[in-house]
């Protein structure tokens, strides 16, 4: 009585993980092939681009409205995160990097909510990968830069440890500080973004079976399709919070990183 | 009957390993946004909030300094205002004592004017009273003649002797009188 197949047209389409890797577009089968994620991703790379030079094109001293909301934003990323966690000093030397990160991983994950680019470009391991890496060599860069061979010392052999703890301590630190901050960085964003998507595309899809399947043969469980489909809008808004949670946190952690790395001692 | 529903399909797709391209497009996106940010946007941004702290901050020292120059205005006038009263009571006081002193010297010349105008009057007086005197005593000698002529029938007007009796009459008198007044 109610139709489960997958190919036929008003069937249940599940979310699947071959979203996350749609037919290639251009250049197919070179290192430069561009899907619909790689599109967006270039899209949002242009708008941001825009955006920002418009935005800090004309500063005057008094702010128009549209630089007072602007400079919010930048202000928001420069204090509370960039000169919050690494002073004024040491801030303005990684500000450039960190910024970036910031505005391209929220401008990335927005795209999972906006209509008809539907998938975040951060929802496919490249970008975290590459910024969890640009992370990993920054705050290794500023270790070795202020403490030389000591960064590694202090990273490793913590002081204030008793010698025999080093046994204990001194492989969870260099799995934690080198192997699992790259890699959790890279995680974390990568499956709340994939996470998120997948729910999206479940409530909706689900909520176009039960309307246009279901409900269209005169089934009145197909009325359940209101359900899933405030479920949608709901997960919808959460998205967007995750989407600006998810950019902090990335930010905030690449920052403090790079602190402790410029801490004299651990 | 939606577990049944939920066809997650599971191909050789693994999220976890990056293609080439997706890595690629990753680093030039973030390149390229990188670019721009560290060119233009950090340098203006600091920019102009260095220019706006400093608009402030000068705004800040303007308003100190204008306070500092009312300040400095105001104890001026204090002091100003101060020396005018002290040189106002000064000149007070000159006055007063100019005041006094030329009402004593006004005094002075009166009494002085005074006590000429009083010598000259009794030097006058004396003077008169000299010359009276001496008509007087013409006066009185030929009326003590004439008086004596009648007594006793002689003319005794141009008798010598008749005379300088007068005189010698006249002068005890005047003796007798200065003797009355010497006592």
């Amino acid at each position: 009585m109610v139709r489960f197949t997958d190919d036929t047209d008003g069937g249940f389409h599940g979310p699947s993980l071959e979203e996350f890797f749609p037919p290639a577009i251009f250049f197919e089968g070179t290192p430069f092939e561009l899907n619909r994620i790689m599109l967006i991703r270039i899209l949002v790379t242009i708008l941001l681009i825009v955006w920002l030079v418009i935005a800090t094109r004309r500063m005057r001293i008094v702010p128009t409205r549209f630089q007072a909301a602007n400079e919010f934003l930048l202000g928001f990323v420069r204090n509370n995160i960039v000169v919050e966690t690494l002073g004024e000093k040491d801030g303005k030397r990684f500000m450039a990097p960190l910024m970036t990160m910031f505005f391209l991983i929220l401008g990335l994950n927005l795209t999972g909510v906006i209509p008809f680019l539907n998938i975040a470009g951060t929802s496919v391991i490249g970008t975290p990968l590459v910024l969890a890496i640009v992370s990993y060599v920054m705050f290794i860069y500023a270790g070795i830069k202020k403490n030389g061979g000591r960064f590694f010392k202090n990273s490793l052999f913590p002081s204030g440890v008793p010698w025999f703890l080093y046994i204990i301590v001194t492989p969870i630190e260099l799995i934690s500080t080198f192997v699992l901050r790259p890699v959790t960085l890279t995680l974390r964003l990568l499956m709340n973004m994939v996470a998120g998507h997948m729910l999206l595309v479940l409530c909706f899809s689900a909520t176009q079976f039960f309307f246009f399947t279901v409900l269209a043969d005169g089934n009145l469980i197909g009325l359940l399709g209101i359900g899933s489909f405030a479920f949608g809008a709901v997960f919808t808004l959460f998205e967007l919070l995750v989407a600006v949670l998810q950019a902090y946190v990335f930010t905030f952690l690449a920052a403090v990183y790079i602190q402790l790395a410029l801490a004299d001692e651990h | 009957m939606l577990p049944a529903a939920l066809d997650v399909r599971t191909e050789d797709v693994n999220p976890l390993i990056p293609a080439p391209y997706d890595i690629l497009w990753s680093a030039v996106i973030f390149v390229a946004l990188l670019i721009v940010v560290a060119v233009y946007v950090v340098p203006r941004l600091n920019k102009a909030l260095d220019a706006r702290s400093a608009a402030i901050e000068g705004g800040l020292k303007k308003a100190e300094e204008a306070q500092a120059a009312a300040a400095a205005a105001r104890d001026e006038y204090n002091a100003q205002l101060a020396e005018a009263r002290a040189e106002a009571a000064r000149i007070r006081e000159q006055a007063r004592s100019d005041g006094q002193a030329i009402l004593a010297e006004l005094k002075e010349q009166a009494q002085i004017e005074a006590a000429r105008v009083t010598a000259s009057a009794q030097a006058q007086i004396e003077a008169e009273r000299a010359a009276a005197l001496v008509s007087l005593r013409a006066e009185v000698g030929s009326l003590a003649l004439d008086l004596a002529s009648g007594v006793i029938g002689e003319t005794l007007s141009d008798d010598k002797k008749a005379k300088s009796l007068v005189d010698r009459f006249l002068a005890d008198l005047e003796a007798d009188e200065k003797a009355k007044a010497g006592k």
